[in-house]
């Protein structure tokens, strides 16, 4: 059941930015931050938890969930270290993701080429 | 040709450009994205029967996500995914990895400090930068609201 | 003549041309037209711009001895392509030795040396000169847009960038085809800012030439066998040949475009078609010269167009201004 529930609520995420990618001007890249940015805020204002608490991976694996785990970690941080902890609490809690990123963009350039298309 | 202006033009050229298949987008776009965020939970539900705590999961889940995503753009298959699956590609934790992974391999001619490092954030640094300084924000109006109270 | 063209007074002919393609560009329609076809479009370089570097070279080597000269014979090398520093064709010319003027016409390069290399004969400044140009997909795509590896959808409006070089051989003996006329484009820009519709941004100034051409000529559309643009696409040409009616002038029974013509279009998956400098070039070298010369046509206005922006002006808000160079190719002298 959950697994039904966390393909319903990823794929709307993803139909929503289709259908803005399609119907309007804006780039992926315009839609990444948007949708980033959204999750940031919404999880700020505790309004992104019951997706994530219903939809589970549906919530937290589009970027918008990136957003809301980076505003999660910010409050943390805010709660137990003050304003120093609203600045690293964000990145604290995404380094690993961030991380692991740059490491196997690394390690694949050394191991593949770009094909032909 | 002459008696028509830019707005007009513009407004014209638009008439002739084909729509894109918008149902058909939109079903692969839910289908793709669903089903990545599907296998993200089948990872978060293995990583919990390793006992692993709720954080560690959320950053598991991601880590071997990413790796999935950066594997599958080096083998050159995360295109055609992409090609098919639009924002149902792009806007999963993949999609970020494959924005990472394929500048980082394709300026590898220009050398690991120049191309592949330099350049490897050249379409995911708006995310960390929007992301980062939008957090920040965040934790910073929660101390203004909490104090406040 | 008129405001934007001119009129070659002595015989300037082609006498020698050249086309390689890419794998791609030698699995699509005009396959039997092209001198090469490469297998792999690395061609064994160690990238994408020494790759393109090489087609170029190549195919201007190739132009040469089927004109039955020796670079030593050839006064001046024009030539341009799309990248940064018009990379591909500097390093070519390093490789040649041949006295080069580097040109930037976008995708109307092709047009723009061949309007160039006539004029010099036709003034008497050279007797045998080398028109040349060249564009790769993989090059274009990693300076214009984005990674190859990188999962972005295209619209329906994109086109490909051809993989391909062509290089036309210009000389004051010869017996044909000749370049009669040449009509130079002014740039014109109606404020489309999509990069992905290239064609809507070219067609006005395709439009502008060709009609200014006619008006300058006195020529109608009948009077040649084929009028082709460069890469219009399937977007531009509906443009053009809907305005063109307005204005007057059917095109619609000998108007083409290399564009449509390089790929199949469904087969291919290339959405709105072929585009870049080695578009023009590789069609008009391989297809178009060989027609010519079997006599199946044999009155052709060439306009290969181009698109003059750059991916910084676009960041700035900048719209594309577009260009378009018209070359009348006759297999007589008149």
């Amino acid at each position: 059941m959950e697994y039904l529930k966390a393909f319903i609520v990823g794929g709307l995420i993803c139909v929503i930015g289709q259908i803005i990618l399609d119907t309007t001007k804006l780039t992926p890249a315009h839609i990444l931050v948007i949708f980033l940015t959204s999750g940031v805020f919404l999880g700020g204002i505790g309004v992104y938890e019951p997706l994530v608490k219903f939809g589970g991976a549906g919530a937290t694996v589009p970027i918008s969930g990136f957003g809301y785990a980076l505003s999660k970690g910010a409050i943390e941080g805010a709660k137990t270290k003050g304003v120093i902890g609203a600045f690293s609490g964000g990145l604290e809690a995404t380094a690993g993701g961030i991380a692991a990123a740059i490491l196997f963009g690394y390690i694949m350039s050394i191991v593949s080429d770009p094909k032909t298309k | 040709m002459d008696k028509m202006n830019k707005k007009d033009y513009q407004k014209y050229a638009e008439t002739k450009v084909p729509k894109p298949t918008y149902f058909k987008n939109i079903m692969y776009a839910f289908l793709v994205g669903g089903g990545i965020c599907t296998l993200g939970q089948i990872i978060r539900n293995s990583l919990f029967k390793f006992g692993l705590d709720e954080k560690a999961v959320a950053t598991g889940t991601s880590i071997i996500l990413i790796f999935i995503g950066a594997f599958l753009t080096g083998i050159g298959v995360y295109d055609k995914i992409g090609k098919v699956g639009g924002a149902g590609a792009a806007i999963p934790i993949t999609g970020f990895a494959n924005s990472i992974v394929s500048p980082a391999m394709e300026f590898k001619r220009e050398g690991y400090i120049f191309g592949v490092a330099a350049r490897m954030f050249s379409i995911a640094g708006p995310v960390l930068v929007y992301g980062t300084g939008s957090s920040i924000i965040v934790g910073l109006l929660y101390l203004i609201f909490k104090k406040g109270r | 003549m008129g405001s934007q063209t001119v009129k070659m007074e002595n015989t300037v002919s082609i006498i020698g041309t050249a086309s390689i393609v890419g794998p791609k560009e030698g699995d699509g329609p005009l396959k039997t037209y092209f001198d090469m076809i490469l297998e792999d479009d690395l061609w064994g370089q160690e990238s994408f711009e020494k790759a393109e570097s090489k087609i170029q070279e190549e195919s201007i080597k190739l132009a040469i001895a089927n004109a039955n000269l020796s670079p030593q014979d050839i006064e001046f090398l024009f030539s341009g392509d799309l990248l940064n520093q018009i990379t591909s064709s500097s390093y070519t010319a390093r490789q040649m030795e041949i006295p080069y003027f580097g040109l930037y016409g976008a995708c109307s390069t092709m047009t723009e040396s061949l309007s160039l290399g006539a004029m010099i004969i036709d003034g008497g400044f050279a007797n045998n000169v080398v028109c040349a140009t060249s564009s790769h997909f993989s090059s274009a795509e990693r300076q214009f847009r984005f990674p190859l590896e990188y999962g972005s959808q295209r619209n329906f409006s994109s086109q490909w960038t051809v993989t391909g070089a062509g290089a036309t051989v210009l000389s004051s003996t010869g017996n044909g085809p000749y370049i009669t006329y040449i009509t130079t484009g002014k740039i014109l820009d109606l404020g489309i800012k999509d990069a992905s519709n290239m064609g809507g941004a070219m067609a006005p100034a395709a439009i502008h030439t060709i009609s200014q051409h006619f008006k300058d000529t006195g020529y109608t559309p009948e009077d040649y066998d084929l009028i082709i643009t460069g890469d219009l696409g399937l977007v531009g040409k509906k443009i053009l040949l809907d305005l063109m009616r307005k204005d007057g002038y059917d095109l619609s029974k000998n108007y083409s475009d290399c564009g449509i013509k390089i790929f199949d279009g469904v087969e291919q998956d290339t959405h709105a078609g072929g585009s870049g400098c080695g578009c023009a070039a590789t069609v008009f070298n391989g297809y178009i010269y060989k027609e010519m010369m079997k006599g199946n046509l044999n009155r052709v206005l060439l306009v290969a167009t181009g698109a003059l922006h750059s991916p910084i002006m676009t960041f700035q808000g900048e719209s594309i201004p577009g260009i378009a160079h018209a070359v009348t190719i006759d297999n007589l002298f008149s």
